[in-house]
């Protein structure tokens, strides 16, 4: 029997891999051909999806991306055997977008069923949790902060401290959240994960609980994932009945609940404060803090809030000890970061590559320039309230101090690349288009400072007074920089700003003139 | 607050059959409004099956919607009753979130993502597009009740863009002749 897969990322199925696999399957049936279709993760080059793996005594050979129509010449050339043919790639691990990366966290997203729990035994699996059953709590946090590993989501915050401190405090009741509202535009490393080793956040939940003491966990995942919640679900059922989740853990007398919360399309529920609210069935209004959330975080209990990213990280740093992890990166950025190239890009998708890479590096030698062919302009990292920066920049290496002193941040790892007709103005103006959308009101700098931000920015491109409006609007950047309350309004400036310091052209656009502007038009 | 069913939201203190029965408000069954509109029966009953917790205000809210296809106003004090949280709460949470409806949208709801990778693509283009060709806004829905477009920010398919939702389909590299195709296919599936 010869193994076919077909991924079930839901960004293969946004190309049509649910089609392709039912071609696969009938002209299977009607050539007589004996075999199983796995419908595994996404490897992660996202250009080439869907990728049709084939299993061969060489290893697996991928071909991509495949349309449903080019099902029946596939199986002319012999893609069952391996052959080649126009959409063949040789064996996926030699594929360069794929052998040169550094696969830590994502070591098993696209090779396995998500669903199997003995492909996820067989690959390493439940390695960490298991060593982590016989430690004590501290050492498990001592491991983590050995590792180095900081908070993916952005903030860059260290895991292991944070762990610390609700190790360190009495409470009856722990909770361990993640936050899987991924909401950053170009970013999507949380969603392949769920969707393609849900087993791995789960033994990173588990691990978080045992270390702490916790005996409840929550995802929040966004609804605009519906594929990842389906996955997340059955895989917590499927790790509650083969009694890796539930009150006694591998005989271990150690108990962990794992529930799911759906989000309800509200971008500020990523912010850890606003998530708690809504996981309590609130408003997504952002506390106040102190008190952080590892003392009095979910419903007022001590609680562990990591990305899906950090916490996917720590099986591997359990199983193969911190040290391992901790040499990989540069300065104080340690291990592994998935990083998303995304937007108008060639090729793209997701590379998991230790810190110190570059955006060059990542634009070009895996991107492969932009999708329209066009030159490059700006890349947008970090999320929408990251820094736009121009090709001169592109060659700071990937360090969250490094991208601190170039007015940028590393955030989650997502890159968005623009060609030279993007308009940096516009860019800006979406900016605080989006804060004032998206805002959850509670505090004035971000909820009025976004409404006039918008306002200002449309009378710098109708050139109203514009020296004064950029003059205004840079201090009223200064205003939400220091005067929010969460980093939503807090980093809203950062795209604006980058975008006025690195693209001044694009604000400078028409005349001078209001009156020769107006009659040129 | 209107209240379309016609029932009197507040019924405490008359039975389940409109007879009046002495006040315990200590019992959260008695509080309950005499639910009468199959949405208000809904609601009841998917707080119920959630074991009236607070705290699965969302979850409640996401399956009415998906049962229903919007949160009607009648059901926000049956929710809070059920819950035993305030009506302006549960206003609150519906009014917070974009997802959560108040009035009934198309047959089909596309969400067209608007965020920045997909903008790097040409997003903007699709969305006049595809409020020209469907003869609706963004936020709308078209005259013959088939098609509501939203506008959402980042549907998690960025190197694919730009992005489109459809139910829980997702489409990636959805350009204007795509959409058109998408659309057509979803004609035919109705038709059938």
């Amino acid at each position: 029997m010869i193994t076919v897969y077909v991924p079930r990322d839901a960004a293969a199925l946004s190309v049509g891999a649910d089609d392709v696999a039912a071609a696969i399957a009938s002209q299977a049936k009607a050539a007589k051909k004996d075999i199983r279709i796995v419908r595994n993760g996404s490897r992660g080059m996202l250009f080439l999806e869907p990728l049709v793996e084939v299993d061969t005594p060489n290893g697996r050979v991928a071909y991509g991306p495949v349309a449903a129509g080019d099902v029946a010449d596939l199986f002319s050339a012999g893609f069952l055997d391996g052959k080649a043919h126009k959409l063949g790639h040789g064996l996926t691990e030699k594929i360069p977008y794929f052998a040169k990366q550094e696969r830590l966290t994502f070591a098993r997203c696209g090779i396995t069923d998500p669903l199997s729990i003995e492909d996820y035994r067989t690959h390493g699996g439940f390695d960490g949790l298991t060593k982590a059953l016989s430690m004590k709590g501290s050492e498990i946090v001592e491991e983590v902060t050995t590792s180095g590993l900081r908070g993916r989501g952005g903030a860059g915050f260290p895991t292991g401290i944070k762990w610390k401190t609700v190790h360190d405090i009495k409470g009856e009741q722990k909770y361990i959240a993640c936050n899987a509202d991924e909401g950053d535009s170009g970013t999507f490393a949380d969603r392949m994960l769920m969707e393609g080793d849900p087993f791995c956040l789960i033994e990173g939940m588990t691990i978080a609980a045992v270390a702490v003491g916790a005996t409840k966990g929550y995802i929040y995942i966004r609804s605009e994932y519906p594929h990842a919640v389906k996955v997340m679900r059955e895989a917590i059922e499927i790790a509650r009945q083969t009694h890796w989740l539930g009150d006694d853990i591998q005989g271990s007398g150690k108990a962990f609940e794992l529930y799911v919360r759906m989000g309800a399309g509200a971008y500020i529920c990523g912010e850890e404060t606003s998530m708690l609210e809504s996981i309590e069935g609130k408003r997504g209004i952002v506390r106040f803090k102190p008190p952080i959330p590892a003392i009095e975080g979910l419903f007022g209990k001590p609680t562990i809030i990591n990305n899906v990213m950090s916490l996917a990280a720590v099986p591997i740093i359990l199983a193969k000890g911190g040290a391992f992890y901790r040499d990989y990166g540069v300065g104080r950025s340690r291990g592994t970061l998935a990083f998303q190239i995304a937007g108008n890009i060639k090729q793209g998708g997701l590379v998991e590559k230790a810190f110190g890479v570059t955006t060059r590096e990542l634009i070009e030698d895996w991107g492969g320039g932009t999708a329209t062919g066009r030159p490059v302009r700006a890349v947008q990292i970090g999320g929408p309230l990251g820094a736009y920066l121009p090709p001169a920049k592109f060659d700071v290496p990937m360090d969250y101090e490094e991208f601190a002193k170039a007015d940028a941040m590393v955030g989650h790892g997502g890159l968005v690349v623009f060609d030279d007709t993007v308009d940096m103005a516009k860019q800006a103006r979406f900016a605080m288009e989006f804060c004032a959308i998206e805002s959850c009101g509670k505090c004035t700098p971000c909820r009025i400072g976004s409404m006039r931000g918008v306002e200002v920015i449309d009378k710098i491109i109708a050139n109203d007074n514009r020296d004064m409006n950029l003059t205004l609007l840079e201090d009223l950047c200064v205003t939400m920089t220091d005067g929010s309350l969460c980093a939503m309004g807090g980093l809203t400036p950062m795209p604006v700003m980058s975008a006025v310091r690195n693209f001044p052209e694009d604000f400078h656009k028409q005349t001078a003139n209001k009156f020769i502007a107006d009659a040129a038009e | 607050m209107r209240n379309i069913s016609g029932v009197d939201g507040d019924s405490q203190g008359s039975g389940i059959m409109g007879k009046k029965t002495p006040r315990r408000p200590l019992d959260i069954i008695d509080q309950q409004p005499a639910a009468s509109s199959p949405a208000e029966i809904a609601a009841l009953a998917t707080c119920a099956r959630h074991g009236n917790k607070p705290d699965e205000l969302l979850e409640i809210l996401h399956e009415l919607q998906e049962h229903v296809g919007y949160v009607p106003e009648a059901t926000l004090p049956v929710i809070a009753k059920a819950l035993n949280i305030s009506r302006a709460e549960v206003h609150g949470v519906v009014t917070f979130y974009h997802d959560f409806r108040r009035e009934p949208a198309g047959r089909h709801v596309i969400k067209i993502c608007r965020a920045e990778a997909c903008q790097s693509m040409g997003t903007e283009h699709l969305c006049q597009h595809a409020e020209q060709t469907l003869g609706t806004k963004l936020g709308g829905t078209s005259a013959d009740g088939a098609y509501t477009i939203e506008a959402v920010y980042c549907l998690g398919n960025c190197a694919l863009s730009p992005a489109i939702l459809i139910g829980d389909r997702l489409f990636g590299k959805v350009d204007p002749i795509r959409f058109d195709s998408i659309v057509a296919g979803l004609n035919k599936e109705a038709a059938e």
